[in-house]
């Protein structure tokens, strides 16, 4: 394991990109936590659309470009659009649905922000002496390609069955309700169908 | 860049997803927070995978392999919560209790299963049965 | 064979009989009979041989046979299978064996059809088994179990007829009551055991003739509770009548008979026991005079002619019981022996008459005409037997009961050494008084069940013993059956001849109720010696007493009898046709819901009304002593069995319900977990990751 040691850097010192690392980062967390609190459905799947988008950018920062640009293509352009199509499938009501969270919300905010808290304390206190060195690029896509090529061509593979599997899986569940009641139900197959379809695409 | 910057990142959509998970009611919500979740594990191994500088990548190879196979859980998961909705014209998670424990005295023993399998299980079910009976 | 291997088989006979009843009894139907009758005549043909054989027993010089083997070492006191047969043994078992063949003779027409016939007639031979097995045991231990076999038969019989309810109250309270007597009764034989060193008759009366004997009151009278269980005597002669709700070949072989005869022929046996303490005697005495006068009260109350006979039994131990207080067993063993006789006679020829009536009601068969024509040879021989009852003179009750007043005279003026002249006199007055009592409801037997009433219309009322044969005209019968209500003098319903069986034995058991008296003269060589002929003055005087009491109920039964056309009762059997025990379980039966009473019926025409006057209704309750034991036994047994059911439910189980609640809410609480919401799983999951992570963590950095 290399680890990387840097020049000893202060936080009150930050460089423009942790700048933007930072802002990014807080429009993402923003986006993300409207995203778990709204009331209208449809709003929920735009705004992880921001959140999602925000993590592309923050892969950007990180040198990581192929992974913000599959995020980009697969989440924004297909898991999003997917979940649409799900409201819409399951007659999602369009404007503020006051009966959006369970009766669960207090247990699930203690637990969140316990399990938040600690993680914060851990992460910060094991972390806090330790520097990321992003002047050389490591995800570029010419790098990132060889590497998936050469060293991941085994799990690669293996997960282009597993996708197979997942979209065989997704049409039998599909078809199987189709082939009882035929006559109303034939609008979820194609989306369903699709789903997986567009990720294996995109994948490959 | 400090580590913490992401790490930290990470951690708070990680409880925000969490958070998605156990308080929204309507399913597809539900996956959209694991989507989340997902996220922000997915962030960790990039930074980290810079933070090390691996020679394989084995970070970012994971990530795609992630959003891959996230992409599969996605259409999986959209499949089950519609054929839910189809049969139980509901797909609010906190309405699907066929495995709560019923009160009284003659009440058949209920197999513990997995909090997700009976879904998917219920529903095939009953969808063979609104076969038999159509 | 010696006498010692024959006396073995007598006993021994009809217990292999039962036991052979009992095993084959389903499987081979047809052996059921034979195996009921043979081994019983052939125990009464053998001890027929061993009586004359040992003639004469301790009079007539022939030393009383005495054998014994030890099976076992049984600690300090040995119990030995021993035999003892004197005089009063080898007449007492022949006396068992007549009776005992005779009512598995009758049973076999009396009980015909009964699916229960096989078990019946197996506990029959059992009953038997054990009654000889008492009477011939030389030892005390084996002739408790004979005393106890015999209690346990006593139960199943008597609760033969076990669908009805009073048949299974009756035999719970055979059972209990002579129990309650047996308890004190097997303390007093080991206090009598340990006094004496041995459970050997003979052992313990010779250790009592050389004044071995402690506490001779408190054995005697702890015996004496068992004997009066056992014996039906004051005050717990109350289960007798009730047993009679058994079949009557029961009631005559156990309730009359031999059984009850029990009680008498152990005191006879250890008479020397009690002779050794005064006060015991006086109580026999009193218990005595009480018992005959009571129950011959009671006897002319009844209506039920079985009950009327059960009374009569209680009083004539009575007699026997009072012979034994003024010190003379010969005399109490000889009213045992014509007693046991006339008695059974007296129960099976009302067995016929129940079946021939269809009822057991002496107020029904009293409106009824032309009973004594249907069944001659129950009414000739019932006749025979109730004249031995009221003790007329050429009939043996006549001779034995004289034996008792004489003793009771002879001891009463002081001639009895050891024998208190209280005792004497107690037993003399009560049994005069007794003889009386018994003649009269001898007679209101007799007339109740066999004279027709003197109705007014008809011309031959003034003499009815001539005009009664032609009354009973057989034509019309059958429309008079089963109208009796409507009418008040019906004809006796036709059931048919009655089974020949049944019609023999009461004729040979009718020789000696007849002729049993000219023994007289030589029954004192078997006994202890003593003379049994009637003296002058007692006879005189009972016999004069006897003929007032019958004459007395007479002239009250004239007064009364024209009432009985006005006041319609009446209550037939409705299956005519089937065997005579049905008849009777069905006329026990109905008795109460006819009448309002198992003992008594409202009926103007009864003499003993008229002559009892306002102790009639006492006499027919009994004199109310289960009212007594009720009042002082039952109800607080079942006031406390209420408190121990209060205790039981609301405070032992409040605690076992309490126990129950805590794991019911923990359940409870539990269940509420189990919502299926998948969501509240999964918060408490995660909840308890995050404490394991900050536990984890914390443990790693050492705090």
């Amino acid at each position: 394991m290399t680890l990387a040691a840097p020049a000893p850097q202060g936080f009150l010192s930050p460089t423009g990109v942790e700048i933007a690392f930072l802002l990014v980062g807080l429009v993402t967390f923003a986006a993300a936590i409207v995203t778990v609190t709204t009331k209208q459905l449809v709003h929920a799947a735009l705004w992880l659309v921001v959140a999602l988008g925000g993590l592309a950018v923050e892969y950007l920062l990180l040198t990581a470009e192929f992974i913000a640009w599959v995020q980009v293509l697969i989440y924004v352009g297909s898991v999003v659009v997917l979940l649409l199509f799900g409201l819409m499938l399951t007659k999602a009501p369009i404007g503020r649905s006051p009966d959006a969270d369970s009766g669960n919300r207090w247990a699930a905010l203690t637990v969140a922000v316990a399990a938040a808290a600690t993680l914060v304390w851990v992460v910060v206190d094991a972390f806090r002496t330790q520097w990321i060195d992003l002047d050389a690029p490591q995800g570029t896509t010419a790098v990132t390609g060889a590497m998936l090529f050469q060293h991941w061509v085994l799990p690669f593979e293996a997960l282009s069955v597993l996708l197979l599997a997942a979209l065989v899986g997704a049409i039998v569940l599909s078809r199987k309700a189709d082939e009882g009641d035929e006559a109303d139900e034939t609008g979820p197959e194609p989306g369903a169908k699709t789903a997986p379809g567009t990720a294996d695409e995109e994948q490959r | 860049m400090h580590l913490a910057y992401p790490a930290v990142l990470a951690v708070l959509l990680f409880c925000t997803g969490l958070y998605g998970v156990l308080a929204r009611r309507n399913a597809i919500l539900v996956l959209m927070s694991v989507e989340l979740m997902l996220n922000a594990v997915n962030l960790n191994l990039v930074a980290f995978d810079v933070w090390l500088r691996d020679a394989l990548h084995a970070g970012q190879a994971l990530t795609l392999f992630t959003i891959a196979i996230a992409a599969a859980e996605i259409g999986i998961g959209l499949s089950i919560v519609l054929m839910v909705y189809r049969n139980r014209g509901t797909s609010d998670v906190d309405r699907l209790r066929d495995t709560a424990e019923t009160p009284g005295p003659g009440d058949a023993p209920e197999a513990l299963e997995a909090p997700e399998a009976p879904e998917g299980a219920d529903a095939t079910a009953a969808a063979q049965k609104a076969e038999a009976t159509a | 064979m010696t006498t010692p291997t024959l006396a073995v088989l007598v006993p021994l006979l009809p217990f292999l009989g039962a036991a052979a009843g009992l095993l084959l009894g389903r499987r081979v139907p047809g052996f059921v009979r034979p195996l009921a009758v043979l081994p019983t005549l052939a125990s009464a043909v053998i001890a027929v041989l061993i009586a004359v054989r040992q003639g004469g027993g301790t009079g007539g010089g022939v030393r009383p046979v005495d054998a014994a083997t030890e099976l076992t070492p049984t600690g300090s006191v040995p119990i030995e299978l021993a035999l003892h047969l004197d005089g009063f043994a080898v007449l007492v078992a022949v006396l068992v064996g007549l009776v005992a063949s005779c009512v598995q003779l009758y049973s076999t027409g009396y009980l015909r059809d009964d699916p229960r016939y096989p078990s019946y007639a197996a506990l029959v031979s059992l009953f038997t088994s054990a009654m000889l097995l008492v009477v011939y045991s030389g030892d005390l231990m084996v002739l408790l179990v004979g005393w106890e076999v015999m209690g346990i038969c006593s139960y199943f019989l008597v609760g033969h007829y076990w669908e009805t309810p009073e048949a299974r109250a009756a035999s719970l309270k055979a059972f209990l009551v002579t129990k309650l007597g047996d308890v004190p009764f097997l303390i007093g034989l080991f206090a009598l055991a340990a006094d004496t060193g041995s459970f050997r008759i003979t052992k313990v009366l010779d250790a009592v003739a050389t004044g071995g004997l402690d506490h001779p009151t408190v054995i005697a009278l702890l015996l004496l509770a068992g004997v009066a269980g056992k014996s039906a005597q004051f005050p717990l002669h109350t289960w007798l009548p009730d047993a009679m709700a058994g079949p009557t070949p029961v009631s005559a072989l156990i309730h009359a008979a031999t059984m009850v005869a029990a009680g008498v022929y152990f005191v006879a046996r250890l008479l020397p026991v009690f002779a050794a303490s005064a006060a015991a005697l006086v109580v026999l005495a009193v218990m005595a005079a009480v018992t005959m006068a009571g129950s011959a009260l009671a006897a002319l109350a009844q209506d039920d002619i079985k009950r009327v006979l059960a009374y009569s039994t209680v009083g004539q131990l009575g007699y026997m019981t009072g012979a034994l207080a003024v010190g003379d067993r010969g005399a109490a063993v000889f009213h045992l022996l014509s007693h046991g006789a006339f008695k059974a006679l007296l129960f099976l020829a009302a067995g016929v008459i129940i079946h021939a009536a269809g009822t057991n009601s002496l107020a029904a068969m009293s409106r009824m005409r032309g009973l004594r024509d249907r069944i001659p040879d129950a009414f000739w021989t019932m006749t025979v037997a109730l004249l031995a009852l009221a003790a007329i003179p050429p009939f043996s009750g006549f001779f034995s009961k004289e034996a008792v007043l004489a003793a009771a005279e002879h001891a009463a003026t002081g001639h009895t050494e050891s024998v208190p002249g209280s005792a004497g006199w107690i037993v003399l007055v009560s049994g005069l008084l007794t003889a009386v009592l018994t003649a009269a409801y001898a007679t209101r037997l007799w007339l109740l069940a066999f004279r027709p009433p003197v109705t007014a219309p008809h011309p031959t009322a003034g003499a009815p013993g001539a005009g009664a044969g032609s009354e009973a005209a057989p034509a019309g019968s059958e429309a008079a059956r089963g109208v009796s209500a409507a009418a008040g003098v019906v004809e006796a319903p036709d059931h048919g001849r009655q089974p020949v069986v049944m019609n023999v034995v009461l004729w040979v058991l009718a020789v000696p109720s007849l002729a049993f008296g000219i023994t007289v003269g030589s029954l004192p060589d078997w006994f202890d010696g003593r003379p049994l002929t009637p003296t002058l003055t007692t006879s005189v005087l009972a016999t004069g007493l006897t003929l007032v009491g019958g004459l007395v109920t007479y002239g009250a039964w004239r007064h009364t009898t024209a009432l009985a056309a006005r006041v319609p009762v009446g209550a037939v059997a409705a299956h005519p046709g089937a065997e005579p025990a049905v008849s009777e379980a069905e006329a026990i039966a109905t008795h109460t819901p006819a009448y309002g009473s198992i003992a008594s019926a409202p009926d103007p025409a009864d003499p003993g009304r008229l002559l009892l006057g306002p102790l009639h209704r006492h006499a027919a309750a009994g004199f109310r002593v289960d009212a007594v034991y009720s009042a002082l036994f039952v109800r607080p047994t079942q006031f406390l069995a209420g408190v121990v059911r209060f205790l039981d439910r609301e405070v032992v189980d409040t605690y076992v319900r309490g126990a129950g609640t805590l794991p019911r809410w923990l359940g409870a609480a539990a269940r509420r977990a189990q919502t299926g919401n998948v969501q509240t799983y999964l918060s408490v999951l995660l909840a308890g990751s995050a404490v394991l992570a900050v536990a984890a963590v914390l443990v790693a950095a050492g705090a």
